[in-house]
């Protein structure tokens, strides 16, 4: 069971369990991870499980397309490394993923 | 008052809402979670698509895995309420227990409008409301070869997308004269019109359904209103949803095509609110007039606001109504109401699948409802939000984008 860990824009860390083929916003709302809101149930319909992945892990997940990349264009503060969390399924090896949550979801 | 028991009547996304909220909220007293159906309250909207196809697992339809429900200490009672005792604020379950509460929440939702004709009862005729509908129509929906939906609304004709990519013959019957009529405008019903056929989906408007005809106690066919027979190995209806309003009724609670509740979301009685498909509420973009809503975002929205009101934050309800549906490749969204409205600008084309509709009413944008153009619907949900409104003529200049207005117009 891989351990995700999440920071809050003011720094504080959360470290919780995810399951391989679940996905990001899942494990986090499954969780009661204070941030990450999921409102549509991973339809990517709603932009309230937007987070940032780590640089470092950026690279292990496809790329934002289509529906996520136009929902992104319109969250609070895109960076290059925002994603919306319901798009991202875990898989193997990504124990340790980081994911920093971002100020507010709107 | 002490607030030190909360009981919710309904497990479904707002009474589940409400659950989670008071706890986030830090609310410390009792919860008590009432469902009649059996295991962890779920989502719903994936019932008559994503989870239909087996794209989602039953897991990932739980809002929270049963950890939570012990962590957070919601007590979760698979029960029937029978009655609300109002005198002595609490609730009896079929089981013969009584729940006391300092405050009761009303969150029974809705039940389908169940198809009133000959054969209706026979195995092969579905409504899709719960994960045990779903279950059973899943495998008959992978071998059905002729299927008829009737009600060409969200529901039936996201089915019917399912059936058309399961490679089945659909036909579906439908009383108006288009796609989705009661909740979208022409120009985006004509767009999911055409979607639909070029899916192989046939479409018999200006009918309903006569007769469904058995063969060996299974269905083998319908006759439409007009006569029509069509072959059919399975019937799947979405035919609009019926608010549970008994419960509330019976403890003389006011009703009005709901469980009728005022902008802070109580219903007649100061000890009981009311959310979700079930109430009937004063809509701010509604002209605060009644209105009563199907959607998640209205279930989720209302059941923050009664957890913040139980805590102590109360604020009147005015949260932008919107909604979503799935069909095939198109995603539908739909920001605000656009009821009344009496003129459209359309940004983008039919023809490339990605158009949006903007409603107006009285030079002021009330709606707008955009296939696969997922950025407008998010500035969109933005503008709606708060003033200024945008007008038609500054939707009509050529190369008007919303979220630049949106971004050009922000506070």
């Amino acid at each position: 069971m891989p351990t995700l860990t999440f920071i809050e824009h003011n720094g504080t860390r959360h470290q919780i369990h995810g399951e391989v083929g679940q996905s990001v916003m899942q494990a986090a709302t499954f969780a009661m991870l204070p941030g990450i809101q999921g409102d549509c149930g991973g339809a990517c319909s709603c932009a309230t499980c937007h987070a940032y992945v780590d640089e470092a892990w950026a690279d292990r997940f496809p790329s934002a397309t289509g529906t996520e990349d136009e929902m992104l264009d319109n969250v609070t503060e895109r960076r290059a490394n925002s994603r919306l969390s319901c798009q991202l399924v875990i898989e193997e090896g990504m124990d340790g993923l980081l994911i920093h949550l971002p100020a507010s979801q709107y | 008052m002490t607030l030190n028991s909360v009981v919710i009547v309904g497990a479904g996304q707002g009474g589940f809402q409400v659950a989670a909220s008071l706890r986030q909220e830090g609310y410390q007293g009792a919860i008590t979670l009432i469902g009649d159906e059996p295991g962890l309250p779920y989502q719903r909207p994936p019932l008559s698509k994503a989870y239909l196809l087996g794209k989602i697992s039953a897991t990932a339809l739980l809002f929270r895995p049963m950890d939570f429900y012990t962590q957070q200490n919601i007590e979760l009672v698979h029960d029937q309420v029978v009655a609300v005792d109002r005198n002595n604020r609490q609730v009896r379950l079929a089981s013969g227990r009584a729940v006391p509460y300092d405050h009761l929440v009303l969150a029974m939702g809705a039940h389908n409008r169940p198809l009133l004709v000959p054969g209706a009862d026979s195995r092969g005729v579905f409504g899709i409301k719960t994960k045990a509908d779903a279950d059973e129509l899943a495998p008959l929906a992978k071998e059905a070869r002729d299927v008829v939906v009737v009600g060409a609304g969200f529901v039936g004709l996201e089915f019917a997308a399912v059936a058309a990519a399961n490679g089945a013959t659909v036909h579906v019957l439908e009383l108006g004269d288009r796609p989705m009529a009661r909740a979208i405008s022409r120009e985006m019903s004509d767009l999911f019109r055409a979607a639909h056929e070029a899916w192989g989906v046939h479409f018999e408007f200006r009918q309903g359904i006569g007769q469904i005809l058995i063969e060996g106690g299974k269905v083998s066919g319908v006759v439409t209103s007009e006569g029509k027979t069509l072959p059919a190995d399975l019937v799947v209806y979405g035919i609009g949803v019926i608010p549970n309003v008994q419960l509330a009724l019976e403890a003389g609670l006011d009703i009005d095509n709901g469980i009728k509740v005022d902008s802070n979301l109580l219903t007649s009685d100061a000890h009981i609110s009311s959310l979700g498909d079930v109430a009937s509420f004063p809509c701010l973009q509604n002209g605060q007039k009644l209105l009563r809503l199907e959607s998640v975002q209205n279930a989720v929205d209302q059941g923050r606001a009664i957890a913040a009101r139980l805590v102590g934050k109360p604020a009147p309800y005015t949260a932008l109504p919107w909604f979503w549906t799935d069909q095939g490749n198109l995603k539908l969204q739909i920001a605000g109401l656009s009821m009344g409205y009496d003129s459209t600008v359309a940004l983008g084309t039919p023809e490339s699948g990605q158009l949006s509709v903007l409603c107006f009413r009285d030079s002021q944008l009330v709606a707008v409802e955009s296939c696969n153009r997922p950025g407008d619907h998010m500035a969109a949900r933005k503008i709606l939000a708060r003033p200024p409104r945008l007008t038609p003529a500054e939707a009509q200049v050529p190369g008007f984008e919303l979220k630049a207005w949106e971004a050009a117009n922000r506070d």
